[in-house]
């Protein structure tokens, strides 16, 4: 295919940087079954959610989405936090296939909800920003996916900050390493489930506050957003932040190449493939230590 | 009848068993003995194709069966039981039972009376109708063994199915594991309550740290130097014997 | 003679006799019940006696669906010999996904989460093919007559999916007494000790998703054929999948009656949501309120009732 090298350099930048929002999407699916061992299938439903939470800050309240994509964060860690201490926590018990369910009906009753509410007609906001542009070099850079790559960073660095170094993120780690012993040692391991999961959350509703200027919201976007989410943390490996991060990074990039070469539409073909060849062929991922 | 030369298997860098070797003749019951962690079970599952051996051969009936995945071993005629119980829990001991016996036919109507028919010979026959969740560790262990049975095998490989028994079931069981044996079928067991095994076993090995360190009967066994410090400690058969 | 066979004699009559009584409305209706019931006793199959949930299936669905409308359309097949030649190509892709996937080793989520790649796949592939005519879709010619498997009266595809699902419940209730079904629960339960036992663990889980296959491939068939249209999303879209899924969780996974009555309890949500609806005009989208009620009721079962509604129905109660 004969295509200008700008193109190119344009397309693998901008998916790096769409690539780094999906890395905190994935980020929060990661830390989740890193800690808790469970692949949320809710995570794509909390998305939506989160998306059309930012939708109406920005038409109801006219709250800009970067400004409320913190006040959404806690917000929503509250919401994980419930979900996870009153729901799946006690519907599952710890049965691995019953997780599997129970967050599978926690997403359909988060999207037939959205359905309810806000009908199937997809939605945008309009912020002035939306399609400016910044020259690098050659190629003209997306701004608010500049913003989406700068923010991820910045959570990526308070995340590892938070796990390091507090006590709170002790606790977490403890618990991911052994769960037993974190009991025993006095960790309410119920509560920190739940502060996961919270965090997890939080980080999609931060996700989805930069995303909103340049994607549509539907009831079913989540969904796209989930098998994106799910393919970079089985590329990543699972329970790894780095391999989020370079997962995200991975698909971003071959979404926006399989975009330009395939088409718009094949080129989506791309990430279900990648997932289909890893899952069959190194479903630990590149970093990921757990089979 | 089984003949296995100088298994080994490591796990990362850890041997669990080191050049193991054990015969086993038809119509005997062998006992596999040693201290925890020996690599007893270890042994087992690369005999009965759980594990893949890194080194080393079993024949059976003088077919090789080496790494062969463990349906086929089963149709060779050998079979295991598990040291942790799994019972399948949603369905009736009956039930269970008949997912052996459907080995040996298609029949559903024969495969339950040979069902019934094995849960009668391990002693079982009034729980038929109990649910696999439902039974007590003697019932599972037994349960175990009635499955294992119903497939027909001419070998059986018994995981510590004595642990976690009183002594009253011990000796239950102990009798069950001598009829099976003079129904036709050759047993190794695996075990750690010595009385049972001693009083069952024929000849027995025993397993320290992956390595094989002796062989012979019971009685040799008890006076073998190696094998009191394999289990007391380092020094001890001579402090026993002064 | 027992309770259930004369239960089920007098369900079947009540079943036969129905339509010939109610008002083309209802009969459409039933007509759903008993589709869905089969779809979801496709599923039951592989996900409820052997225990391998799939969040993929509609793959199968979308198969035979474009697979009977294909030849029809493109190459003047006649819809009654497609039918077949579509549950073939879903026995096919059965076989093909099963092989792959157990292979390598995958199971639980990892393999919800690859029949769901799997779909998203052929989603993909049918928008953008031109064989299937991609995101337009296909349309089957309106010539209601028998041999063109369309129907004038609706009563006759009532029948038809009536028939599908006794079918099922047939191949169901097989599966309860033979060596097969009894070798899948085995599975199910415990997958080592099956191994054990002399099962061929692979190659039974690889027969079953086979035969759930083509049954799913069944059913996509007969849905182009009622709707006499098809495209990728109706096709391939994950919400076939969660139908299958939830109808035979809430009824009951691994029971024989438990996809019908899920797909009996389905219908009545979704028509008491309606009636309510158009009492009370704030609610004004039925569908999506009847699913949510739904997924609360999957839930509530995976914490409470394992064998789902089918659970509240039987005496002795079949797990610790």
């Amino acid at each position: 295919m004969n295509l200008p090298p700008e193109i190119i350099l344009e397309a693998v930048l901008n998916g790096l940087l769409t690539g780094a929002v999906y890395g905190l999407v994935a980020l929060g699916l990661t830390l989740v079954y890193g800690v808790l061992h469970i692949i949320n299938f809710a995570h794509g439903a909390l998305l939506t959610a989160a998306m059309y939470a930012a939708y109406v800050a920005r038409t109801a309240f006219g709250v800009d989405p970067y400004v409320a994509a913190l006040p959404l964060a806690g917000l929503f860690f509250g919401i994980g936090y419930l979900v996870q201490r009153l729901v799946i926590g006690p519907a599952s018990r710890g049965k691995d296939e019953n997780i599997l369910l129970v967050t599978l009906g926690l997403s359909i009753v988060i999207e037939n909800l959205m359905l309810a509410m806000f009908r199937s007609d997809t939605r945008s906001i309009d912020v002035p920003y939306a399609m400016d542009v910044v020259e690098f070099g050659p190629a003209l850079l997306s701004w608010p996916r500049l913003v989406g790559f700068a923010a991820t960073i910045a959570v990526g660095v308070a995340l590892y900050v938070l796990m390091t170094f507090s006590a709170t993120g002790k606790a977490i780690r403890a618990v991911a390493k052994e769960r037993t012993g974190a009991a025993l040692v006095g960790i309410d391991v119920a509560h920190i489930y739940a502060v996961t999961f919270g965090i997890g959350t939080a980080c999609l509703a931060i996700a989805a506050a930069l995303l909103l200027p340049s994607f549509y919201v539907s009831p079913r976007v989540g969904n796209a957003f989930v098998l994106v989410a799910f393919t970079i943390v089985v590329l990543g490996g699972m329970g790894s932040f780095i391999g989020a991060a370079v997962g995200g990074i991975i698909i971003g990039i071959t979404e926006a190449l399989g975009g330009l070469i395939l088409g718009e539409q094949l080129g989506q073909i791309g990430i279900s493939l990648i997932f289909i060849l890893i899952l069959l062929l190194k479903p630990t991922g590149l970093f990921g230590s757990r089979a | 009848m089984l003949e296995v030369r100088a298994l080994s298997k490591a796990f990362g860098g850890l041997k669990a068993v080191d050049q193991a070797s054990l015969d086993v003749r038809q119509g005997e019951i062998v006992g596999l003995i040693g201290p925890n962690g020996a690599g007893k079970t270890t042994l087992f599952a690369a005999i009965a194709g759980f594990h893949k051996p890194d080194a080393g051969s079993v024949r059976f009936e003088g077919k090789d069966i080496t790494g062969l995945p463990p349906h086929r071993i089963c149709g060779a005629g050998m079979v295991r039981t598990f040291q942790i119980t799994q019972p399948f829990a949603k369905i009736t001991v009956r039930e269970n039972i008949m997912v052996g016996a459907y080995f040996r036919t298609p029949d559903r109507a024969l495969a339950m009376r040979e069902a019934e028919a094995v849960a009668e010979m391990v002693g079982m026959g009034g729980q038929l109708d109990q649910m696999g969740a439902d039974l007590t560790v003697a019932a599972r262990k037994r349960l175990e063994l009635a499955r294992a049975l119903a497939t027909g095998p001419r070998l059986l490989l018994l995981d510590e199915v004595m642990a976690g028994l009183n002594p009253t079931e011990i000796v239950e069981i102990v009798g069950v594991i001598r009829s099976i044996r003079d129904a036709g079928v050759t047993i190794l067991l695996i075990e750690h309550v010595m009385q049972a095994v001693t009083s069952l076993a024929e000849r027995l090995y025993v397993l320290n740290q992956g390595r094989m360190i002796a062989e012979g009967t019971p009685a040799s066994i008890a006076e073998d130097p190696q094998v009191i410090e394999a289990y007391l400690g380092h020094g001890a058969a001579k402090v026993l014997r002064a | 003679m027992n309770r259930t066979t004369v239960l089920c004699a007098l369900g079947l009559v009540a079943a036969v006799v129905f339509p010939l009584a109610a008002p083309n409305y209802l009969v459409n209706i039933g007509m759903l019940v008993f589709f869905v019931a089969f779809l979801g006793q496709s599923w039951n199959i592989s996900g409820g006696f052997a225990g391998q949930t799939s969040f993929g299936h509609v793959v199968f669905f979308g198969t035979g669906a474009y697979t009977s409308t294909i030849l029809q359309v493109t190459w003047g097949w006649n819809p009654w010999v497609a039918w077949p030649a579509a549950m073939l190509m879903g026995a096919i892709v059965g076989w093909g996904i099963a092989f792959l996937s157990f292979r390598a080793g995958l199971r639980g989520s990892y393999f919800a989460l690859i029949t769901l790649a799997f779909a998203e796949v052929f989603r993909i592939l049918a928008n953008s093919v031109p064989f299937t005519r991609g995101g337009l879709g296909m349309l089957i010619k309106s010539d209601p007559r028998p041999i063109n498997f369309q129907f004038k009266d609706p009563i006759w595809l009532y029948y038809i999916a009536l028939a599908l699902c006794v079918v099922s419940l047939v191949v169901a209730w097989q599966l309860t007494r033979n060596r097969f079904g009894a070798r899948l629960v085995a599975i199910r339960e415990n997958e080592d000790a099956a191994r054990a036992l002399g099962i061929d663990v692979f190659a039974e889980k690889v027969r079953v998703l086979t035969l759930s296959g083509a049954m799913c491939a069944a059913g996509g068939t007969f849905y182009a054929q009622k709707y006499l249209y098809i495209d990728p999303s109706i096709a391939f879209g994950v919400d076939k999948s969660v139908e299958m899924l939830l109808v035979t969780m809430v009824g009951g996974a691994g029971t024989i009656f438990g996809p019908l009555i899920g797909s009996i309890a389905l219908t009545t949500i979704n028509e008491v949501t309606r009636g309510v609806a158009s009492v009370v005009p704030a609610l004004k989208n039925v569908q999506p309120l009847s699913l949510v009620v739904y997924g609360v009721m999957l839930v509530l079962i995976v914490a409470r009732l394992p064998d789902g509604l089918t659970g509240l129905f039987r005496r002795k109660p079949r797990h610790a």
